[in-house]
């Protein structure tokens, strides 16, 4: 964006709508190439979308055609394009690993929570629907002994060990790698802004805060 | 041999595994059936084991194992067509053509009517109630205005910046492309790519 808007996240200084952009960028490359679902970013959302109000509404001071106006509804749809696209995989994850995300996000505390609250609502509501096809088609036509909807059963687990490229942002000793055949285990070092091609589980914790970015 | 039917049902997914094939009602009801008809075999040969006859035990496991499979498969299928049908919400909205609807079963229709209006309360409460539609701007945007030309006889269709355009079928436009999407995803407008 041509201005650099300030805009206030928190208390501290004034974080510039760039940077609130490249977040939103990495944020979105992360949870694309991670195999499981992140922490929800729902603060980003929000002030990416009050961004992007904003934009629409100085665009409609300009005159139609004022050259500006194509190049900002064009920044104005890529940027929505992204905030959509970041929403879409979240919520396919959270369909297809239903069971598991809401057994996971019990534990957790609301800060740490990795749903946000209206993505908590519909992963209830989805698994209801669910559970009460099930029901109404097959279930209750079976015998007595295999009548329940077993959680257990039904679940579907991401595979954390699927391979990754990342780049590390900053410098990390001691990733603990699993060895695969005579269960060795190897220790690497990752120098900042190194890039690499591992599995996912070893990372994981590093993604996490920020250590590392997937690409 | 047992669990034969419930098979057939996931062979039958597998076949067509871009479109959803009709709810095979019948296939269903016979697996229902011969679960019921293992389960009863099962209650005779347990209360004879409990009469003093322990000569039953193995085919009471094989009938056990097999109602686990019958239900593991059956289960399988409707999964598997609830994902394809949910699919469907994200392609053509909250209304299905006539054709796609005729393939699901009543408590399928009833599934697709709860998860439209999920979603959409989902998708209204984004953003502190500022709303998004996720179903637009599935790819990213080349650019600002596409050609389009009419597949049929529209009528107008007013722009967001309050122009009002008179869609003719065979007519060719120059219109923005967050505004055509929907029209073309309805099939009222294609998109001309050269």
């Amino acid at each position: 964006m041509e201005n650099a808007d300030d805009v206030a996240l928190s208390d501290e200084e004034p974080i510039t709508a760039q940077k609130v952009l490249q977040t939103l960028q990495e944020v979105w490359l992360n949870e694309k190439f991670s195999p499981e679902l992140l922490q929800h970013q729902s603060d980003l959302v929000d002030c990416i979308l009050d961004q992007m109000q904003q934009m629409e509404e100085n665009l409609q001071k300009l005159k139609k055609n004022d050259f500006r106006v194509v190049i900002h509804r064009m920044e104005l749809d890529r940027i929505r394009y992204i905030v959509t696209d970041y929403l879409r995989i979240r919520l396919n994850k959270i369909e297809t690993y239903v069971i598991h995300v809401l057994e996971q996000d019990v534990s957790r505390s609301t800060e740490d929570a990795f749903l946000s609250p209206p993505e908590l609502k519909f992963a209830k509501e989805f698994l209801a629907h669910m559970e009460d096809h099930f029901r109404l088609i097959a279930l209750r036509h079976m015998p007595s002994n295999v009548q329940d909807f077993d959680k257990a059963k039904m679940v579907v687990i991401p595979n954390i060990s699927s391979h990754v490229f990342l780049r590390a942002k900053q410098s990390i000793t001691g990733v603990v790698i699993e060895g695969d055949v005579e269960n060795r285990e190897e220790e690497v070092d990752l120098e900042e802004n190194s890039q690499h091609i591992m599995q996912y589980k070893p990372i994981a914790d590093y993604l996490k805060t920020g250590a590392v970015q997937l690409i | 041999m047992f669990c034969e039917k419930a098979f057939e049902l996931i062979k039958e997914l597998r076949r067509s595994p871009d479109s959803l094939p009709l709810f095979n009602d019948d296939a269903v009801r016979q697996v229902l059936e011969e679960m019921r008809a293992l389960f009863e075999q099962n209650q005779r040969d347990v209360n004879a084991h409990i009469g003093g006859d322990a000569s039953f035990l193995s085919g009471v496991h094989l009938r056990h194992t097999a109602l686990e499979r019958n239900k593991r498969c059956l289960l399988a299928y409707l999964y598997n067509r609830l994902t394809r049908i949910r699919q469907m919400r994200w392609e053509f909205g909250s209304i299905l053509p006539p054709e796609v609807k005729y393939n699901l079963c009543e408590p399928e229709i009833l599934w697709f009517n709860k998860y439209s209006k999920c979603l959409a309360n989902y998708m209204k409460s984004i953003g502190d109630n500022h709303g998004l539609n996720l179903t637009q701007d599935s790819k990213p945007p080349k650019s600002l205005y596409i050609e389009v030309r009419c597949l049929v006889d529209y009528g107008k269709f007013e722009l967001d910046d309050g122009e009002s355009i008179l869609l003719k079928k065979n007519s060719q436009h120059l219109l923005p492309r967050a505004q055509c999407e929907p029209l073309i995803r309805q099939g009222i407008l294609q998109h001309i790519t050269q």
